[in-house]
């Protein structure tokens, strides 16, 4: 293939190279660059100061709290929803199908306050939920809610090709055997599974961490118990205070960068383990 | 595919199984995704129709849904043409740094929507980089239209690219070497042979797109301002009309927003269908 794209290059190398790269440094690099230029201004304590006041750490236990709260519970819910999709059939699955993308489809601020009034204390769920002792607006609770919102499609789409390109030789293998249906589906549905599974759960995690729009109007926004980081950076900035905000921004980058690099390393060991297999 | 071939009775799960996970599937996306959806138009129209109206026709709102369209209309056609030139670029050549480059392209999608606002503040704020530079010319583009669609353009920008790059990969070159060598330019090339094939799924990475960019809030929240009638995005002006209790008209304007959301979905159905028909004729051919 590479030698017969020599022979007669394909026009536009030198074109698209320039628009691409031209661009990219235009849009993202060179911004991104600003938010490294930023924190250099601060020396190592004075970093430290901005990232480590109660108000940060207690903002971070929330955001990643919350997000991995979210997470685990997509975890759960979002590979069963891909089972039900790829392998039942009942009437209006594909409208099913559809509406998992909404999350992508709806702006966040939309889902934000209609969330909220669906759990507030006088809504449909929340008047509910309260007599029942839980309240969930304005509290992590909320935050959690919006998060299971704006991640469950990362879950469900990250595990559904698998399950589709799941060969049956080895179910039918393992049924032909004895085992029950249960155990097919522990031990050998569920292994080949987890590293969608793990995938789509960084995927939502790294979502779910910068998350801003669906979850101010749910979360009370109350330093130290239900103020996001996101929101953190958004008050330091209204307080002039950019590099407080830049420091906090940082972290989150960081975070949603080891959980990017993780999915990476995970990829690779399942594409090494899988030519060993073969072998 | 795997819905065309029947499956055999040891790979059913047992009855209870199948009605349990299936109840506990349409519970979830009943509570989660359904429920909200219908709750926008139940709370738009809970005051009928004269108010949601009013809502909609009011000067304010009018100039955010103008804003909204503007931006969008700036921010898609540009990551359009760099999503394709992308594409092009990384599934047709092999160069060094290629790798790189696919994982910067993605960068945008790691950044939280507020860093994304704030990049540009460090850059063009008051207290920014080129802040006195610009004052000192009187160009604003913080709490001014090019900041909103300088944010939204950072957060769409990977839309595009990201679809065309595997479909791109997965088609290959043979019909636009068979262009090049029968003596087509590169222009003809691209509008007649590469164009046509990678269609449906550009409108697929377009419509995910503009999708992001009309309902953009965290970034846009951050570099807006919010200027009534000058920077008020559609999402912000939610924002604004829920903040001052004024419920029914915030879910008036929201029901616009939910409105463009399900064509988006439907729209989106439409191209991954046509798109993997495509990708099956070809590969019977």
């Amino acid at each position: 293939m590479r030698r017969h794209w020599r022979r007669h290059a394909l026009p536009g190398f030198g074109l698209t190279m320039g628009l691409c790269l031209s661009y990219l440094f235009l849009i993202v690099l060179i911004p991104l660059a600003a938010l490294a230029l930023k924190s250099a201004t601060l020396n190592p304590a004075q970093f430290w100061q901005a990232v480590a006041t109660p108000r940060a750490l207690a903002s971070y236990r929330v955001t990643f709290g919350c997000a991995a709260l979210a997470g685990a519970i997509n975890l759960v819910l979002g590979p069963l929803l891909a089972w039900v999709l790829v392998r039942y059939r009942f009437p209006g699955r594909k409208l099913v199908d559809a509406l998992v993308d909404l999350p992508f489809a709806l702006p966040t601020a939309v889902a934000g306050i209609t969330l909220t009034a669906l759990y507030a204390s006088n809504g449909p769920l929340g008047r509910w939920l309260e007599a029942a002792g839980w309240k969930v607006a304005y509290t992590p609770s909320g935050i959690t809610i919006a998060l299971v919102f704006v991640s469950l499609p990362f879950l469900v789409r990250s595990v559904q090709p698998v399950l589709e390109q799941l060969e049956p030789d080895v179910e039918e293998a393992a049924a032909t055997l004895g085992a029950g249906r249960l155990t097919t589906i522990r031990r050998v549905i569920l292994p080949t599974l987890w590293p969608a599974i793990l995938t789509g759960f960084a995927l939502a995690f790294a979502r779910a961490i910068g998350e801003y729009g669906s979850v101010i109007f749910i979360a009370g926004n109350m330093p130290m118990v239900s103020e996001i980081s996101p929101l953190l950076i958004v008050s330091k900035l209204d307080q002039h205070d950019d590099a407080g905000a830049t420091a906090i921004a940082v972290v989150l980058l960081l975070v949603s960068f080891l959980a990017l690099a993780a999915i990476n390393l995970l990829q690779l060991w399942t594409v090494r383990r899988r030519s060993t297999e073969a072998r | 595919m795997s819905a065309a071939r029947k499956p055999s009775s040891a790979l059913r799960d047992p009855r209870w199984l199948r009605w349990s996970l299936l109840g506990v599937a349409l519970l979830f996306v009943g509570l989660f995704l359904v429920l909200p959806l219908l709750a926008v138009f139940g709370y738009a129209f809970e005051k009928g129709w004269g108010v949601y109206r009013a809502a909609l026709v009011d000067e304010d709102a009018r100039a955010a849904i103008r804003l909204t369209l503007l931006v969008a209309a700036i921010a898609v056609p540009a990551n359009t043409i760099f999503g394709v030139a992308a594409a092009w670029l990384v599934t047709r050549y092999s160069f060094r740094g290629k790798g790189l480059l696919v994982s910067l392209i993605d960068l945008p999608f790691a950044v939280s929507p507020v860093v994304a606002g704030l990049v540009y503040v460090l850059l063009f704020g008051a207290q920014g980089l080129l802040g006195p530079w610009l004052a000192a010319h009187d160009i604003k583009i913080i709490f001014a239209v090019p900041g909103i669609v300088l944010a939204t353009t950072f957060v769409t920008f990977p839309f595009v690219a990201r679809e065309l790059i595997p479909l791109m990969q997965a088609q290959g070159s043979d019909q636009e070497q068979a262009a090049i060598t029968l003596g087509a330019s590169g222009w003809s090339m691209f509008w007649r042979v590469t164009l046509p094939k990678i269609g449906w799924g550009l409108l697929y990475g377009v419509i995910l797109c503009n999708a992001r960019a009309i309902g953009e809030f965290g970034a846009v929240s951050v570099v807006s301002g919010h200027v009534r009638g000058l920077t008020n995005t559609m999402p912000l002006h939610v924002e604004i009309l829920y903040n001052e209790y004024n419920g029914t008209a915030a879910f008036a304007v929201a029901s616009l927003l939910a409105l463009i959301a399900l064509l988006t979905l439907l729209l989106k159905q439409v191209a991954g269908w046509r798109m993997h028909r495509e990708a099956a004729t070809e590969d019977a051919a």
